[in-house]
Order: structure tokens, then C-alpha cells, then sequence
């Protein structure tokens, strides 16, 4: 039931699998897993492509089932979890941004949770859209079509739904792919903030560098968990290979963890 | 204006008016989601479904809306349970599924002659054939479909914007898309009498269309298309009674001129962008 934190703080845990087996049809994507994370913990799930994060996320999120194991939220059940506790921001590849809806519709759906069933937003609703909106910087472009927007403003578009029912527990999945390194760092500093107001933060990533710079926790994957950590500890040549299974090349330069996904072609030509 | 006001002096014209705008304002508004589901064959699918199921009924003495909506729902039920296991996709489950059930129907019209007369109205809209009965119908499944889908806007948009993220935020999908279709069922088969089986579709499918190219915003588009599908249903009966032709052809063309004008929209707003400047 509980769990270490950055500042080894016993902490409940906000997410706590038990033996969980998942997987599509015949083909058991994991088996066995326990994973815990603590409240107000800020952790990245980092791992080869197909190696089930997105599945992982998706009975977090209780939308995939699992063929056997326990899954609570903050000592809850999934299926006892009430719609809103849980802010998920997909993603940005998954979306139709040729959907005719703007910025504030794509907001306020988020709203849902509230149970009002008129189609327009009460007074209160348009002004939290508002608020939110100006917080996050896009409050500028709410009329605007969804297609019209910079990346860095879709994902805090996205962003703001998932927040706009005030969530316990964030979940993004991979919310620095497609955007530009200045984007990358908004996104994380943003994300930061609101963890340190006491979100707790679970993501997907590709990005070790990001994860390396800017997460307390990262958790290495592969169809289970690798190991687990701050990333000065975890992101080791042994751990990264055996997590990804190839040539990872580890810099370490001024507190700073630089990471390559292999050897440069022509280092290799060199050393032939 | 006599023009406009001497066809209003017959009963039947005025009945298959009121019918075409009713048909017309929830085909508009359910053809949003129709086509931003990427349903766009099913209405196809259903009608031709739904007219096999009024010729078994009428072999059966059953009523023509039963027959037309136990065939409807029936094809409903199979097309979800094809496609649930993501191994057939959509179109080839409507494909073979809505097809068989018109194959039933032509095949018992062909055994049946005294139905011809009937069946041919039903394939292309007959602005003579609108009964009070009809009438009745298509005012009751207008009213049903209008009230559920303002009720349920909010479900319907994120779900069809986003089907995985409304799960997250507590949207029962599978019912949501279940009573879509029933809805959509309902609407097609109250359009059978008015528009005809082949041409349902294009009346579901164009007024959204239209409505997409003048607005980027959900709520106006489902606004605009509403009003666009009542509005081309009432033209399009005009020029039925006017040219003396089915009016389901009428409505479908009078419905594809303003989709052919709103692509110019787009261009000559910005014309007049630059000419202001």
C-alpha cells in the first residue's frame, strides 16, 4: 500500500496494480504485473515500441480490460473510480484535427463529468472553460478551429480537458512526440507545476533526454517492469539495454544525463 | 407568391410539405453524426434493409413501419455484432448485411405483383402517398429523435470526437452508439415514404455536408444542417409538385446545388477579404 517518493516520503499509492495479466486475444501482452505509484508522484514510463506502455495506460485508465489481477486508483477499485478523478490526454497523432469543433468545445467536453445534460454551457461552466484556458495561454484562440492552432497549443488543449474536471491523477501518453524541443519544455514545465500543486502525473514517452531533464521517476518497461527510479540511477548502459535491448551510449556532462539510442554510423565504421 | 401559395390548396401537398420538413430538419441534424462517424453507408445500408423488411411484413399482414423496423433494428443488432471483434470493418458488414435483407425483399416482390405499385414509391419518394398515418409517424420519430439527440448532445460529441477519452470521462459508448443507430433506424424508415430508399442516404449525408463547409464549429454545424435538411425538404417538395417527379429526386438535387454552392463559400469569402483591403 505504500510507496517511495522523490523525497523517500511514504506516500499512499495512487495507482497500485496487483498480479495483472493483460493482453489482446491469444496474445498476453504482460503477465504477472505489480507496479506502484505514489500519490503526487511525477514518473515517466519509458520502453520500446510494443512493449505495452499504451496498454499499461489503458487499464490504468480502465478502458482495456485485464484478463486477471487487481487494479485500485487511490485504494478504490477501477470500476469504482468516479468519471472526472482521472484526466487522460491522448495522443496528439490519434486526433481528427479536420473535426469541426473549436477550441472551447474541445475544452468543455471535459464538463461531461458534471452531469448537466443542456447542450450549452451554464454561466459557471463558460467561466472555469475561461479560466483554465488563461492559465494554460490559449484562451486567446476558444473560438478557433482546432486545426488552426500551434502544437505546443493542442497539447494544452488537450491538457485543459483532462484538467478541467479537477483531477487526482493525470495520464498523458506521449505528450512530447510531434513537437518541437521549446514545445517539448513547455509541456514539461507545465506539467511540473501541477505536479507540484499535488497532481499525480503518470506518462508515456519516447524521449529519455526529456525524462532524464525533467521527471523525478522514470519507469523502464518491457512487457513488465525493468526497474525503476530517479533517472541518474536508472538510466544505466545496463539497465537502458536491457529495457530496449540495443546500443545505448550514456554521456553524463555538467549534472546533465545525455542519452543516444546507439552508435553513431561512423564510430562503428571507425572501429571496423 | 400565388405560385407558392396555390399548391398549399391540396391536402395531400400539404401533408408531404410538413412531412419533407420534418424529415428534413432530424435527417439534418442526425446526418452530423452520420457523417462524422464515418457512417455515411449505413443510412445507405438501413434503407435498403428496411424496405426488405416491409415486404415481408406486408406478406405477413403486418404493418409497414413494423416489417421496415424489426428488418431495420435486426440489421442494427448483426452489423454491431459483425464488427465487434475489429476483424470485418463496417462497410463490408453493411455490405453483406443490408444487401441480403433487399435481396429478401425484391425476391418476395417479384413472387408478389399487387405490391409493385407500392414498392416503386417506396424506392423513390411519392409526394401522393404520405398518409395521415405516415404523417403521424414521422412527427412522432421527428420529435423522439430531436429531444434524445439534444439530450445526449454532449455524449454524442465527445464520443464521436473522441470515443476512447469519453470512456475515461465516464461515457457508456456502447450505448451511445447503440441508440445512435436505433435513431438513425428510426429516422430512415420515417423518410421511406417521402425521399424513397435509394435516395435516403444522400438526404442524411448532404445538409451536413453543406453545413461543414460554412462553419468549423460543431454546434453551428449541427445548427446550420438542421435548418439547411428542413429547408431543402420543402424546396425540394415544391419542384416535385412543379416538374411533376419523384420527390425524393427533387429533394437529393435541390440538396446536391446547395452543397455545390457552399464549396464556394470558402472562395468567395476570401474574395471579399482582399477586396476590403
Amino acid at each position: 500500500m505504500q510507496a517511495t517518493s522523490l523525497f523517500n516520503v511514504q506516500l499512499s499509492a495512487a495507482v497500485q496494480l496487483s498480479n495483472v495479466v493483460a493482453g489482446y486475444e491469444q496474445n498476453v501482452v504482460f503477465s504477472d504485473l505489480s507496479l506502484d505509484i505514489a500519490a503526487g508522484q511525477f514518473a515517466g514510463i519509458v520502453g520500446p515500441t510494443a512493449c505495452g506502455k499504451t496498454t499499461l495506460l489503458k487499464i490504468i485508465l480502465g478502458i482495456h480490460p485485464v484478463i486477471s489481477g487487481k487494479i485500485q486508483l487511490h485504494n478504490n477499485p477501477i470500476s469504482q473510480v468516479k468519471p472526472g478523478t482521472v484526466g487522460y490526454v491522448p495522443q496528439l497523432g490519434s486526433v481528427d484535427w479536420n473535426f469541426p469543433v473549436t477550441v472551447e468545445e474541445v475544452i468543455a467536453m471535459g464538463l461531461y463529468t458534471n452531469g448537466r445534460i443542456l447542450p450549452w454551457l451554464s454561466k459557471e461552466e463558460r467561466k472555469n472553460v475561461h479560466d483554465l484556458a488563461h492559465r494554460l495561454g490559449v484562451e486567446g484562440c476558444l473560438q478557433q478551429h482546432i486545426i488552426d492552432i500551434s502544437g505546443g497549443q493542442r497539447q494544452r488543449v488537450f491538457l485543459a480537458r483532462a484538467l478541467i474536471s479537477n483531477p487526482k491523477l493525470l495520464i498523458l501518453d506521449e505528450p512530447t512526440s510531434g513537437v518541437d524541443i521549446k514545445t517539448q519544455h513547455e509541456v514539461l514545465h507545465l506539467l511540473s507545476d501541477l505536479n507540484r500543486e499535488g497532481m499525480t502525473i503518470l506518462l508515456t514517452t519516447h524521449d529519455l533526454n526529456a525524462v532524464a531533464s525533467h521527471l523525478p521517476w522514470v519507469i523502464c518497461f518491457n512487457r513488465g517492469v525493468v526497474a525503476q527510479g530517479q533517472p541518474h540511477d536508472i538510466f544505466t548502459n545496463e539497465i537502458l539495454t536491457q529495457t530496449y535491448g540495443g546500443d545505448i551510449v550514456i554521456v553524463k556532462y555538467e549534472g546533465h544525463l545525455l542519452i543516444a539510442n546507439s552508435t553513431p554510423l561512423h564510430f562503428r565504421d571507425e572501429k571496423h | 407568391m400565388e405560385f407558392l401559395l396555390e399548391p398549399l390548396e391540396y391536402e395531400f401537398f400539404r401533408r408531404a410539405l410538413l412531412a419533407a420538413l420534418l424529415v428534413g430538419a432530424s435527417g439534418g441534424m442526425i446526418g452530423v453524426y452520420v457523417v462524422l462517424r464515418g457512417m455515411s453507408y449505413v443510412g445507405h445500408g438501413l434503407s435498403h434493409a428496411a424496405i426488405g423488411g416491409a415486404v415481408v411484413g406486408f406478406t405477413l399482414n403486418l404493418n409497414f413501419y413494423a416489417g421496415a423496423f424489426a428488418m431495420g433494428l435486426l440489421a442494427v443488432l448483426a452489423i454491431n455484432k459483425i464488427t465487434q471483434n475489429n476483424k470485418i470493418k463496417l462497410d463490408a458488414a453493411i455490405g453483406i448485411v443490408t444487401t441480403a435483407m433487399f435481396a429478401l425483399g425484391v425476391a418476395i416482390v417479384s413472387k408478389l405483383r399487387n405490391f409493385k405499385q407500392n414498392f416503386e414509391a417506396a424506392l423513390f419518394g411519392n409526394i401522393l402517398g404520405i398518409t395521415d398515418h405516415d404523417l403521424m409517424v414521422i412527427g412522432l420519430v421527428t420529435t423522439i429523435t430531436l429531444v434524445t439527440m439534444f439530450f445526449s448532445y454532449r455524449a454524442l460529441l465527445f464520443s464521436t470526437f473522441d470515443n476512447e477519452a469519453a470512456r475515461v470521462f465516464g461515457i457508456k459508448t456502447e450505448s451511445v452508439q447503440f441508440l445512435f443507430s436505433l435513431l438513425l433506424t428510426f429516422s430512415v424508415i420515417a423518410s421511406l415514404n417521402v425521399i424513397g430508399v435509394t435516395m435516403v442516404a444522400a438526404t442524411l449525408i448532404a445538409p451536413a455536408m453543406t453545413a461543414r463547409m460554412l462553419t468549423d464549429s460543431f454546434s453551428k454545424m449541427i445548427i446550420y444542417s438542421t435548418l439547411i435538411g428542413s429547408i431543402t425538404g420543402v424546396i425540394g417538395m415544391y419542384l416535385s409538385y412543379v416538374f411533376n417527379v419523384a420527390s425524393g429526386t427533387t429533394i437529393v438535387l435541390f440538396s446536391a446545388l446547395l452543397f455545390s454552392l457552399s464549396l464556394l463559400a470558402k472562395p468567395i469569402h476570401s474574395l471579399s477579404i482582399n477586396l476590403r483591403r
